[in-house]
């Protein structure tokens, strides 16, 4: 089948195969992913179950601590379990920048709207 | 798995006749529709956020809706959603395997391991179906006060305290009177629209159940209410959730019922759990969103597990397709660690 988006004879081509060895090394890496994902899973039931929501700078630390936690899970999904991290460099960030400067931008402003909102009710209703 | 960490000069890169990317066109595509629908979920998360920290009314706790585990009675708070959090994750991990296989050209293990990651899809969709159901029955229901009231409440350990509500506040019911009395509303609601349509409006029997009804509703008075049942409190080194009020000041509770406040779990129109009722909104519209994607996700994996048992993957000298769907298939995934973290979590 002729393709114009391929590169032929190329570790990039379509029918380059993985040996044994290498899809050996591979699966290794993704047990390891699984038991980590597994385990920040696990940390964060806990954590969710354990602390108590009380406004106080404590459980405000812990959820950032959530949220950090999302976003490590988030990165291996991403770069390991999608292998965005084995793609080219152009590649990875075309797909990667663009959305992360568009989301902080979106949930800064919605969040920070979001609180305006609520001290004007505080105050008006 | 690209794996392929070759680096080439720009002008190779660049010059033309090659793809800089070194992707496929298909590849390229599915991320492509990847970025626009997580900025879809983005943006409806990020609503999420806005309304809840617009919100001044106190905001449900994940850990004190989400309790109950299937067959088991008691407070398990959190460990359903964990396990199919779980279970997708591990679903997650047999795609990737698929995939693995898929380089290898291992049609056997293309199969098995997509197998696997269909039975994880179905298995995460039931779970999502009787997580909504519960949602949606709720637990017992509850009501609004019309004005302020002060009531003594004891806490789980026995000791009593002293709770001043204001107008507004939730008060929740027990789970068995909840239903009941649940009942006897449908009741109350259907029977006088079956006496309308009867011959002139002038059945003895209809008109006998009708009366029958408006004694039962009020006959139905619980002996004990709930306080904080969704919403945390820990004051002073106290924890104020559940509070038990009973006696005299649950009847005072009871007649300071705000009229049509009273709900039983959650639908469109109204909750048990929140003043908000953006709050069951964007539950239903957030995870119904996703587990449609895991929907299609399942359809779609089915669809190619049966191309490659017929061997069309072989034929076409190449897995790509496994790696193409692989992506959607974490890419539920991946969004799912985020509807959990912040509907559940936080």
């Amino acid at each position: 089948m002729e393709r114009d988006d391929l590169i032929v004879n190329d570790s990039y081509a379509l029918n380059a195969t993985h040996s044994e060895e290498e899809g050996k090394k591979i699966r290794k890496k993704l047990y390891n992913v699984t038991i980590l994902l597994t385990v920040i899973t696990i940390i964060e039931v806990f954590m969710g179950v354990a602390f108590k929501r009380n406004g106080t700078f404590a459980w405000e630390t812990i959820k950032l601590g959530f949220i950090v936690l999302t976003a490590v899970k988030a990165a291996y999904i991403v770069l390991v379990f999608m292998h965005l991290g084995d793609e080219r460099k152009n590649l990875k960030y075309v797909i990667l920048l663009p959305y992360a400067l568009f989301i902080m931008y979106l949930i800064f402003i919605g969040l920070y709207e979001g609180l305006a909102v609520q001290e004007m009710n505080n105050v008006w209703r | 798995m690209a794996g392929h960490t070759q680096q080439l000069s720009k002008d190779d890169l660049w010059g033309g006749n090659s793809s800089p990317f070194g992707v496929t066109y298909g590849k390229m595509m599915m991320w492509y529709f990847l970025v626009s629908d997580a900025l879809t979920f983005g943006g409806l998360l990020t609503a999420y956020g806005v309304i809840r920290h617009s919100s001044s009314d106190p905001w449900p706790v994940g850990e004190q809706v989400f309790e109950a585990l299937p067959f088991l009675h008691g407070s398990y708070p959190l460990m359903y959603v964990a396990l199919m959090t779980f279970i997708l994750i591990i679903s997650s991990v047999t795609m990737v395997l698929a995939v693995e296989a898929g380089h290898r050209k291992d049609k056997t293990g293309v199969i098995k391991w997509l197998g696997y990651t269909i039975i994880g899809g179905f298995f995460f969709l039931g779970s999502q179906a009787w997580e909504w159901s519960h949602f949606i029955h709720g637990s017992g229901g509850g009501f609004q006060l019309a004005s302020p009231v002060t009531v003594t409440a004891e806490l789980e350990s026995g000791e009593k305290v002293e709770m001043a509500l204001p107008a507004g506040s939730w008060v929740h019911m027990e789970a068995e009177f909840g239903h009941e009395y649940e009942h006897a509303m449908e009741g109350a609601h259907d029977m006088p629209a079956a006496a309308h349509d009867s011959h002139g409006g002038h059945d003895a029997h209809a008109e006998a159940a009708v009366t029958e009804h408006h004694v039962n509703m009020a006959d139905l008075k619980p002996s004990k209410l709930i306080l904080n049942k969704y919403t945390l409190e820990h004051k002073d080194g106290k924890d104020l959730r559940k509070l038990s009020v009973t006696g005299e000041d649950c009847d005072k509770l009871w007649a300071a019922q705000a009229e049509g406040t009273m709900a039983f779990g959650a639908n469109l129109h109204k909750n048990e759990y929140a003043v908000q009722q953006q709050y069951s909104n964007f539950f239903f519209f957030v995870t119904g969103f996703h587990g449609f994607h895991v929907f299609s996700g399942v359809v779609i994996n089915i669809i190619v597990w049966l191309m490659a048992i017929g061997g069309e993957f072989e034929r076409r000298g190449h897995y790509e397709t496994i790696e193409k769907i692989g992506l959607y298939w974490h890419f539920v995934d991946l969004v799912w660690v985020f509807v959990f973290t912040f509907f559940y979590l936080v």
